[in-house]
């Protein structure tokens, strides 16, 4: 019964067409021969070559690399603890407070963030450079983290706790056993979100860095700001390349456990 | 003044305000309406009965106009309706889910319709406000849907496809989500107000006794056609086929071949110790399979022999006492159970028969009816 | 003793490297600039009383004076507004074909919206680089058609922002009006119609507000972050478009003084803080009309 009028198909097509032809024209041209970003001269992997020997973008892979591993796993563990505290807490001095320090940072401008975290810095004489870009990360993406585990608290049975309780289980043991491996999902995706916030970030790691650290986003942006370049295309089909497959890869998963689940009820119910 | 019986469906010159004529209606390759005709009269309290997936939704959907018809034609009042989109029908439904618009008040959800025609304000108001009353709701116009109990949002949605007073008004298992004993209050309400109203309503239900309850007449569905269409007590007490005996309340079926043995006599040969005699008005020929409905309360029970025909002996198998009566399971010789209902007429009486004593169970000729399918 | 560690990591966390941090840009907002590292005064150095006594408006009142200022602060506005606008507008269309198709299709149409959010924000806005360009893609395909003797000059100009911020934040807009039209009964529609609506009509009464939630949220979640977008207008609006983000950013960067970009961080922040007391209730508002 659910045939799509034409307006609906058009709606749909031009929709995706918008978001996705951009990325696929950047794919596209970062196989060009010619320097001239806008010409095609013919295929080429030239520009991966030399990407690939080119030690500053390396080294600035590696430090964007180091800074999501550690930032997004601290993130975790806090944004974790935050949505607990938030859900089950109860009432608690200055619960008000800290729910707000949990959402505003996902509506605060990168910028305010980022100068206020350098200010802070400085004020403390701190040596800015890998670790205070994973202090800045770890801070707002913790309230990422937050807010998906939380989302998923909120919809958690209650009584599966209890139950663990009512057995003799700790409070502690029936979070790390009951409660933890329920909502392990979400806090799967806030790590992998968090990781990815950390990758891309430009504006606050550019705040909260040294001369000694530089991230992959703040690379590319030095060399975009002077225009289109091949090498910067190359780099991007490549970021573009790993998250497309490591979603669709995440996606089939899921659908496989799906399937998987569902025939498994359906034997269980023959049985 | 003689009180004449409503029964329009009997005079032949009468004209129908709906008529379905070989309606057939395909989903890909599902036949949910198949080659189907009727008629339905004006100020009919018309049941659509039948399992689910039988095409009662989808009659009543075409009825509404957000079905097209892969063939045939429906009338309403003698034109053809094909085509006219839902918004343009003296139609109106009642959602099985309600579907009250959650973001208007009760009183805006009944004017809904009303606004939609351009009524005049003063006659607006009027017609909402007594539609409230209609249906004792003048103290809620003010609330939200979310705020009044389900019972409320019933008639909520009954006033509001009222409230355009269309020539028919289609109900969607209209009582579904109440709880039993309001669902039977409910049940006598929406009697009241179609005759008050004089308004033609459609009725599509699953449920036999509610069908059985507010039906003028009613027609049992099956796999997209109409097996029977009749008053109540004629689909309980002459139903045309095994199915609408077996999906109307309770029945035994004896199945055996015929012998005719008189004037509109038959023994059926069901595989007892002896043949039962039935009386039919429907003939069959020498040796035929044929089906013998009776229902339990027509069957009495007995310690000894009784007189006359149609005796059985068994032993009884399993009671069920329903308060105001009592089921008795009797096996037969031959393994087949008999179904026996007994009325409990006396608060106090001594059971008559426990588990496996052995019983006799008897009918007369004339307390079954004789099918052919 | 457990509760209390839990409550109490994550929250001294937060008010170590939020909280505070806003209280020295406030602090530091009402200080003067000074050649002096770090570059503005009075400073701990000073003392308590004297880093106190000496803070003032100046700053403020300087931003009032400088019309760079306000004028970035009215454009920002602006520009958020209209890309909101046209967001809505394409979003819309968008999340409303995709509550309507096939189940089976909704998962993937999902994840199709969600999946360039997971890629880098600066590489999908530096996409629109060569496609803008006046010798870029669409200059070079309009031409072909023939629609346009002379490239059009789209980049460093206002409507690549829009393009810019329309294109990276449209997702934010499709995810809550879907939300909002998939959970919406589709026999409401058809109780509409029968009760005399047009499917026009229909739209209007009951689609339209009954996904006004989505909306509004959709709307809040594109125009709090474009008024504070950086990396837009300085890839792809040229330096004609004045954006109070990137005023901040050479403010700091650039011209180095301190001061004056905390002032215009506060301010950015004053003015932030309305829609997101809006975005907060509607939020709320959701909430409770889901119970």
């Amino acid at each position: 019964m659910n045939r799509l009028s034409s307006f609906n198909v058009v709606s749909l097509t031009f929709g995706f067409a918008f978001l996705y032809l951009p990325m696929l024209i950047l794919v596209i041209y970062s196989f060009n021969k010619s320097k001239l970003v806008t010409v095609w001269a013919g295929f080429s992997t030239k520009w991966y070559g030399e990407l690939l020997s080119n030690e500053a973008f390396l080294d600035a892979a590696w430090v964007t690399l180091k800074v999501a591993m550690i930032s997004s796993s601290i993130a975790t563990v806090l944004g974790t603890m935050a949505a607990y505290t938030l859900v089950r807490g109860g009432r608690f001095f200055g619960r008000t407070l800290f729910s707000g320090m949990i959402y505003a940072p996902l509506v605060m401008p990168e910028v305010i963030t980022g100068l206020s975290l350098l200010l802070l810095f400085i004020g403390i004489g701190m040596d800015r450079g890998v670790m205070t870009i994973v202090l800045a990360h770890t801070t707002f993406s913790m309230c990422f983290v937050s807010v998906v585990v939380s989302s998923r608290l909120a919809t958690f049975d209650r009584s599966l706790e209890e139950a663990a309780l009512d057995l003799g289980a700790s409070p502690f043991q029936a979070f790390r056993l009951i409660t933890l491996p329920i909502i392990a999902p979400a806090v799967v995706s806030g790590w992998l979100l968090a990781f990815t916030l950390s990758l891309d970030d430009l504006v606050i790691a550019s705040f909260a860095t040294g001369p000694s650290a530089t991230t992959l986003p703040m690379k590319i942006w030095s060399s975009v700001r002077l225009g289109v370049s091949p090498e910067i295309n190359a780099l991007s089909s490549i970021l573009i390349g790993l998250v497309a497959s490591g979603v669709i890869i995440a996606s089939l998963i899921s659908k496989r456990n799906s399937v998987r689940l569902r025939l498994e009820e359906r034997t269980a119910e023959r049985l | 003044m003689v009180e004449t019986v409503f029964e329009p469906w009997a005079d032949p010159n009468a004209d129908p305000l709906i008529s379905f004529k070989n309606v057939t209606k395909r989903f890909g390759d599902f036949v949910a309406i198949d080659d189907l005709t009727l008629d339905i009269f004006e100020r009919e309290f018309f049941a659509l009965l039948g399992p689910s997936g039988c095409g009662k939704t989808t009659m009543m959907r075409i009825l509404a106009g957000f079905e097209n018809l892969t063939s045939g034609s429906t009338l309403l009042s003698g034109h053809d309706i094909a085509g006219i989109p839902p918004n343009k029908r003296a139609v109106n439904m009642m959602f099985q889910t309600y579907a009250l618009f959650p973001h208007l008040s009760v009183w805006e959800n009944i004017a809904f319709g009303l606004r939609r025609d351009g009524v005049a304000k003063d006659v607006l108001h009027a017609r909402v406000e007594e539609m409230l009353k209609l249906t004792r709701l003048e103290k809620f116009g003010r609330r939200k849907p979310h705020q009044i109990s389900g019972g409320q949002r019933q008639r909520v949605a009954l006033a509001r496809s009222l409230a355009k007073a269309p020539k028919l008004l289609l109900l969607d298992e209209p009582l579904g989500a109440l709880d039993k004993k309001l669902r039977q209050e409910t049940q006598f309400e929406l009697m009241d107000i179609q005759e008050q109203t004089g308004t033609t309503f459609v009725i599509v239900t699953h449920d036999q006794e509610e069908a059985m309850t507010v039906a003028s007449r009613v027609a049992v569905m099956d796999e997209g056609r109409i097996i029977q269409v009749a008053t109540p007590e004629k689909i309980y007490e002459a139903p045309n086929s095994v199915y609408v005996a077996d999906f109307i309340g309770d029945v035994n079926i004896l199945t055996g071949p015929v012998r005719a043995v008189g004037a509109d006599t038959y023994s059926l040969d069901f595989g007892g110790s002896e043949p039962m005699t039935a009386a039919s008005d429907r003939s069959f020929a020498e040796g035929v399979t044929a089906h013998l409905a009776i229902r339990p309360e027509k069957i009495g029970i007995h310690a000894e022999r009784p007189e006359g025909p149609n005796s059985v002996q068994g032993k009884v198998l399993d009671i069920a006492y329903l308060g105001n009566l009592s089921t008795y399971h009797v096996q037969l010789p031959n393994g087949q159970i008999i179904k026996a209902q007994t009325a409990n007429t006396r608060r106090v009486s001594r059971r008559v028969f426990t588990w496996e004593d052995p019983v006799w169970v008897s009918w007369s000729a004339t307390a079954g009816v004789l099918l052919d399918r | 003793m457990r509760r209390f560690l839990l409550i109490s990591v994550p929250y001294l966390w937060l008010l170590t490297l939020f909280l505070i941090p806003f209280v020295i840009v406030f602090k530091i907002a009402l200080s003067d600039a000074a050649l002096a590292i770090p570059p503005y005064m009075p400073t701990m150095k000073d003392g308590l009383s004297a880093m106190f006594s000496q803070l003032d408006f100046e700053n403020f009142i300087f931003l009032t004076e400088d019309d760079l200022y306000w004028k970035a602060y009215l454009s920002s506005l602006k520009i958020a507004f209209i890309s909101t606008v046209l967001t809505l507008l394409l979003g819309y269309p968008i999340a409303y074909a995709m509550a309507r198709a096939p189940h089976e299709w909704r998962a993937t149409l999902m994840m199709l919206i969600i999946l360039p959010f997971w890629t880098s924000f600066l590489i999908r806005v530096y996409a629109w680089v060569g496609i803008l360009s006046t010798e870029g893609l669409l200059n070079r395909f309009l031409f072909w058609i023939g629609a346009i003797s002379e490239p059009l000059m789209i980049l460093n100009t206002s409507t690549a922002v829009y393009i810019g911020i329309v294109y990276t934040y449209i997702p934010f807009m499709i995810l809550p009006i879907y939300a909002a039209l998939e959970r919406l009964d589709a026999s409401l529609i058809e109780a509409a119609e029968d009760l005399g609506c047009s499917r026009m009509k229909a739209f209007w009464l009951i689609t339209v507000p009954l996904s006004k939630g989505g909306i509004i949220a959709g709307c809040f979640l594109v125009f709090i972050p474009a008024l504070g977008e950086f990396v837009i207008p300085s890839l792809l609006g040229g330096s004609g478009t004045l954006m109070i983000g990137k005023v901040l950013f050479e403010e700091f960067f650039s011209n180095r003084d301190w001061p004056v970009a905390s002032a215009v961080a506060v301010i950015l922040l004053i003015i932030l803080i309305i829609p997101i007391i809006l975005f907060q209730r509607n939020e709320q508002r959701q909430q409770e009309a889901e119970r």
